[in-house]
């Protein structure tokens, strides 16, 4: 049984076909990078596996079940969690707030108990806390812990909301292009991290990246996409030197 | 200049962050159980309607502040809370029993009205909740024979386990006795997972649903917690009114009710309090001031003049409504003289995107 699979995916909006028949198959425990141009299809794979729209064709399973067909929600309940490539915070809340959030699969209360805030509320909501707090140790978070998403700077932003995905404890973690908007050491920061994740936490990483240096730095394989197909798998050395990823981002030869 | 030095996760959790705030809102809570001794009866029947409109208040919040839905049909729940404990007293229904199904079947009305929230944001939901506002006014007029028709029902005092509640003192002390536990309730549910999937819902329900938030099921929830709150409110209401009948609850009614939220600052609890004080105190005010202006100007039309100009100022000046204004002046004090103007200017995003490409 694998990990993560994805079979025949495509999705279609009126007449653009976005994605076209991508299978994959990502395993426990590794980097596994999606590269492609501009409208390659790279971030409506993560809407599809985060069943924000349903495929058209195709299906998608995780640890042998399939995600296909359910209510968004319960995506994270499965243990899958993701980042945006826009930024989509809660902006009015505090980080701490933000990355208690990504504790809510893991609510054990009722709505009786907590109108009451009973001693057990007030035991998980300390709990919930403790695992936030190594999150945020983590990712160096404490001196904006208390301050409002909105006022922070994006780089910032960029590491909250990476930090809202692990507060939920994934198995496989989504990111799409997480280095987008950071500066050489943000970027430096975030393969760190990423390493870090996957090593001492032992999440799976499944990522969309532009920046290549990023991508052969962390990743263990690489897809590359172009208008929704499959062009390319393999390490990143390998994809990158392919004649179709060279021809995809340089255009054809001149004839 | 305050420092709170955290060294505990409890010290986020508990109601009370400092003892500054143990000692404003002790006395804050004395001198208002001992209203009746320093209040004149006049204040007192005020100081009434500014806990059932709290109560109202905090509904509101929790649905609009809160959640970041909008209701422009509350006045609704108001008359559901209103009629069920009119016609539950008649029957005998004792009034913990009755205040309880008051609250219960506005609940149920409320995930009913909920409903197309599912589906409808922002103008489209406000049209569907007043259309129902609209439904519930219409019942109440036609079901003569339930509700009395624009004849309207008169309600008796409320009997407290067979303890008739005829004075003012009394009926205050239950009005702030409810407004204390709702308040309270509303903390607890705030400070709880359920409080922040609300507020998540508000904020991006996209990413809402992908930390797992079930959308229908919060938002759902929302409106009932809402409109059970409202329903208290209206129980109170008309005990507080003594005679209801439909032009009580028309879709004006639900604007004012609204504005209480939007005057007060949105996703405030305090700004539910504050806006409930301020739309029952400024009525008082203009009447006074009425005696001392040119007959010109003192018309009936003045009050609503004078609150068109007060939303539309605060929603120019200080969209954070009254508990935002208090807020930045209690900033200034603590920090003085380090308070810049710019501090609570938010950064605009500007890379908040439509889609999700
Ligand atoms: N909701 C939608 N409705 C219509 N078309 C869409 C929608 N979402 C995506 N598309 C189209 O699908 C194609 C792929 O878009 P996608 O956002 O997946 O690209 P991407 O690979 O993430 O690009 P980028 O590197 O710019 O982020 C584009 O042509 C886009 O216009
Ligand atoms: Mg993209």
């Amino acid at each position: 049984m694998s990990f993560f699979k994805v079979e025949q995916l495509g999705i279609r909006f009126g007449g653009v076909v976005a994605v076209n028949d991508v299978s994959f198959e990502v395993n426990r425990g590794e980097v596994f990078t999606i590269i492609g141009p501009n409208g390659a299809g790279k971030t409506t794979i993560f809407n599809l596996v985060g069943l924000i729209y349903p495929p058209t064709s195709g299906r998608i399973e995780f640890e042998g079940r399939e995600l296909t067909g359910m209510a968004p929600h319960r995506v994270a309940e499965f243990g899958i969690a993701r980042t945006f490539q826009n930024i989509e915070l809660f902006e009015h809340a505090s980080v701490l707030q933000n990355l208690l959030i990504g504790r809510h699969r893991h609510r054990a209360t009722s709505l009786w108990q907590e109108l009451l805030f009973l001693p057990s509320v007030r035991r998980r909501e300390i709990e919930a806390r403790e695992a936030v707090e190594k999150v945020i140790d983590f990712l160096e978070l404490a001196k904006y812990r208390d301050s409002l998403v909105a006022g922070l700077p994006y780089g910032v932003r960029k590491v909250v909301e990476l930090g809202r995905a692990l507060a939920t404890e994934p198995k496989l973690l989504l990111l799409d292009e997480p280095s987008s908007g950071l500066n050489p050491e943000e970027t430096d920061d975030m393969a760190f991290w990423i390493e870090d994740i996957k090593k001492l936490l032992g999440i799976t990483v499944l990522m969309v990246e532009h920046d290549m240096n990023l991508v052969s730095r962390v990743s263990d394989r690489v897809l590359a996409l172009n208008m929704g197909e499959v062009i390319a798998e393999g390490t990143a050395a390998e994809v990158q030197s392919h004649p179709a990823v060279i021809e995809a981002y340089l255009g054809g030869a001149v004839k | 200049m305050r420092f709170i030095f955290k060294t505990a996760y409890l010290q986020d959790i508990r109601l009370f962050q400092h003892r500054g705030q143990v000692f404003w809102y002790g006395l804050l809570g004395l001198a208002l159980l001992a209203a009746p001794w320093w209040a004149s009866e006049y204040f007192m029947s005020q100081l009434h309607f500014i806990c059932i409109y709290s109560i109202v208040g905090f509904g509101l919040m929790m649905l609009v502040g809160f959640t970041g839905q909008i209701s422009l049909g509350h006045a609704a729940f108001l008359a559901v809370g209103a009629y069920t404990e009119a016609l539950l007293q008649a029957a005998g229904v004792p009034f913990v029993v009755s205040i309880a199904c008051a609250a219960a079947f506005s609940a149920s009305v409320g995930v009913i009205v909920g409903l197309p929230a599912l589906r409808l944001k922002g103008i489209y939901l406000a049209i569907s909740t007043l259309a129902f506002n609209v439904i519930i006014e219409e019942i109440a007029t036609r079901w003569e024979s339930l509700t009395g028709g624009s004849g309207g029902k008169h309600v008796s005092a409320v009997s407290l386990f067979g303890w008739k509640l005829e004075s003012d003192s009394e009926f205050y002390y239950l009005c702030l006795a409810l407004t204390v536990l709702c308040c309270l309730a509303c903390i607890n549910l705030l400070r709880s997972p359920t409080g922040r999937a609300f507020v998540a819902i508000r904020d991006s329900e996209i990413s809402a649903s992908c930390m797992g938030v079930n959308l229908a099921k919060y938002k759902t929830l929302s409106f009932a917690l809402s409109a059970a709150l409202t329903g208290i409110g209206g129980a109170l209401y008309a005990h507080k009114i003594s005679f209801i009948s439909p032009e009580q609850f028309t879709l004006l009614a639900s604007i004012e009710l609204v504005t209480i939220v939007i005057i007060g600052g949105v996703g405030f609890l305090h700004g539910a309090v504050l806006g409930a004080a301020f739309i029952i105190v400024l009525p008082q005010l203009i009447s006074i001031a009425k005696d001392y202006l040119p007959s010109a100007v003192a018309t009936t039309g003045l009050q609503g003049v004078v609150f068109g100009l007060v939303l539309i100022g605060l929603i120019l000046f200080e969209p954070m409504g009254l508990y935002g204004r208090w807020l930045k002046i209690r900033t200034y004090f603590e920090l003085f003289p380090f308070y810049r103007r710019g501090m609570f200017r938010r950064q605009k995003s500007y890379m908040k995107s439509e889609r999700l490409r």
